[in-house]
């Protein structure tokens, strides 16, 4: 944790981490701080009393039908994100770590849509699938098709979901590639030697060692689709049609914006931090069992 | 080496150039539809080849803005957006190096609830407290400005472990010897650790870019002023009206002049980048 030879002073360290102490009280722990004392707090509709509720605003919550169904989303999302994105991730990586003239130029072409930022993915994929002009709506009709996902429920999830995977698909490829560039080759040669083939090579040795990387990148598609989903569906259906893709995050945001309660709007937030919390703290156990698989 | 016998390689080559179609295809869209006629467009017309109207379209999007009532030219978005990617990324890395070197380097009285206070901000990403933080920078009278845009992201757990880690593993006898020349603090930071460090702040650098550049929830909330909209705000506000005055070529113009940076940074300086997304996620 720390060196054996130190400086010695006094003022020094305060002065050094003053800075970022600063914003860190300012800007993080204050916010959260008010997030939860909100949360306990029940405003009138005109903003003039307050008085203390206990866990009032906590239990309308996980009473209210509609914060339930959010919840619910919220993970539906996630997991279809996550394994769509992992699966096509993981096939391409497969491919582009075998001795290929070229493998240089496939990592560069597959990587790049990393930096696009999740309101233009959305402002991409509602261009193409959107229904009075989308290119491959036309298609989508012509097979027989009723494609609106700006008034279909189920449409719009799936196409929050499409453009989600989509964006991820550099982030996880690029974590497999270096997972399986690290697995030895005398591995599979020794796999080679006993006869397996191919495809049963993949399953029973690369499949395995590679089983802390999936983990690991399990949880950050799941982080991932928890909040930064947020600028995808933003542009793309504003949570609708209905709430159909209103996830937790959005919720949060557009129930605050609404100007509404603000102590339900707080409980959602300290609900959520607690969940980022677990997810943290899963990722850190695995992390450290991912350096020594 | 196990050897691919030649069908395999084909079927991996096939694969991986599907890999890229797929992957490429949703911007393949933009850039041709940036360069066509919005009245083709709109009719659902659009054809799959590019169109004649690029010079056109990319001047009216960067010195002009699109024709609607919050007309607003992307030139000065991607101004904006420069700035506070900057201000983020520099901020970063800035604060976080010096208050990494304090904890590794010194001992002081508090020293680990220091360290843990910092280290917990991992937990409270912008998302959770979305309207507090806008409360307090509000209060500050830090909305529409460059400072209130940056000021609240800068602070980083990521950064500070990052350069935490790397100071462990500097040999002491770098320290020492320093200490033998009569350097003090300040001076063996300014002279010995920090171009050590070059690489590793490289590569936070390419990476806090691209995280700065990409911003959204935060700018949405605090910006009012039109002068003021980032990139990623002003495309969302261009697609808001009503379908029918949506001009898409306008809207794929900011879309790809919103990719074009940090895609830039991505392609051009991918070692660094690659480094930098490995070691800030471990």
């Amino acid at each position: 944790m720390q060196k054996q030879a130190v400086f010695q002073a006094k003022l020094l360290p305060y002065a050094l981490v003053a800075p970022q102490l600063a914003i860190v009280l300012i800007f993080f722990y204050w916010p959260a701080l008010q997030a939860v004392i909100q949360s306990f707090l029940l405003q009138d509709a005109f903003g003039l009393s307050t008085s203390f509720v206990w866990f009032d605003n906590y239990i309308e919550l996980f009473t209210d039908a509609a914060y339930f169904e959010a919840i619910v989303r919220t993970f539906f999302f996630s997991f279809a994100i996550a394994v769509s994105s992992l699966s096509l991730a993981l096939l391409l990586a497969v491919m582009a770590d075998k001795p290929l003239r070229g493998s240089m130029l496939y990592r560069t072409l597959l990587i790049w849509p990393y930096a696009v930022a999740p309101p233009v993915v959305g402002v991409l994929w509602i261009f193409m699938l959107h229904p009075s002009l989308g290119v491959l709506s036309r298609y989508l009709r012509g097979m027989g098709i009723d494609w609106n996902p700006l008034l279909d429920g189920d449409q719009a999830a799936a196409l929050i979901i499409l453009a989600a995977a989509w964006k991820q698909i550099s982030y996880n490829f690029l974590f497999f590639l270096a997972g399986l560039q690290a697995i030895p080759k005398s591995v599979f040669e020794a796999a080679a030697i006993d006869g397996a083939r191919p495809m049963r090579r993949f399953w029973t040795v690369t499949f395995p060692l590679l089983s802390p990387t999936i983990f690991f990148l399990l949880v950050v598609n799941i982080v991932y689709a928890f909040f930064d989903t947020f600028g995808i569906i933003d542009t793309m259906t504003r949570g609708g049609p209905g709430k159909s893709t209103e996830t937790l995050v959005y919720k949060v945001y557009s129930d605050g914006l609404l100007g509404g309660n603000l102590g339900s709007s707080a409980a959602q937030s300290v609900i959520l931090m607690v969940m980022v919390i677990v997810l943290t703290g899963i990722q850190f156990r695995f992390v450290e069992r991912k350096v020594t698989y | 080496m196990v050897e691919e016998e030649g069908f395999r390689r084909y079927v991996a080559h096939f694969i991986l150039w599907i890999g890229i179609a797929i992957v490429a295809f949703p911007v393949y869209i933009a850039i041709v539809a940036s360069t066509q006629d919005n009245a083709l467009i709109a009719n659902g017309q659009m054809s799959l080849l590019p169109g004649g109207h690029f010079f056109e379209v990319y001047y009216q999007t960067i010195f002009v803005g699109t024709s609607g009532s919050t007309r607003e030219p992307v030139g000065n978005m991607m101004l904006n957006s420069l700035v506070m990617a900057l201000l983020i990324a520099v901020g970063k890395i800035a604060i976080s190096i010096i208050s990494a070197y304090a904890i590794v380097y010194f001992r002081f009285p508090f020293r680990m609830p220091i360290f843990w206070i910092i280290f917990v901000t991992l937990m409270l990403p912008v998302e959770v407290r979305i309207y507090p933080t806008y409360k307090i920078v509000a209060d500050l009278r830090m909305l529409d400005s460059y400072a209130g845009l940056s000021l609240p992201l800068i602070a980083s757990a990521t950064a500070t472990l990052l350069f935490r880690q790397f100071f462990m593993t500097v040999p002491d006898e770098l320290l020492e010897a320093s200490r033998i020349d009569g350097a003090g603090p300040l001076r063996f930071f300014w002279d010995t650790l920090l171009p050590l460090s070059r690489t590793n702040m490289a590569a936070l650098f390419v990476i806090l870019f691209i995280l700065g550049w990409n911003q959204y929830l935060w700018p949405l909330l605090i910006t009012t002023r039109d002068d003021m909209q980032t990139i990623q705000v002003g495309i969302r506000k261009m697609i808001t009206t009503t379908d029918a005055l949506t001009e898409w070529p306008i809207v794929m113009a900011t879309a790809v002049l919103a990719m074009l940076p940090p895609v830039f940074v991505v392609v051009v300086m991918q070692k660094l980048f690659v480094r930098g997304l490995v070691e800030t996620e471990k």
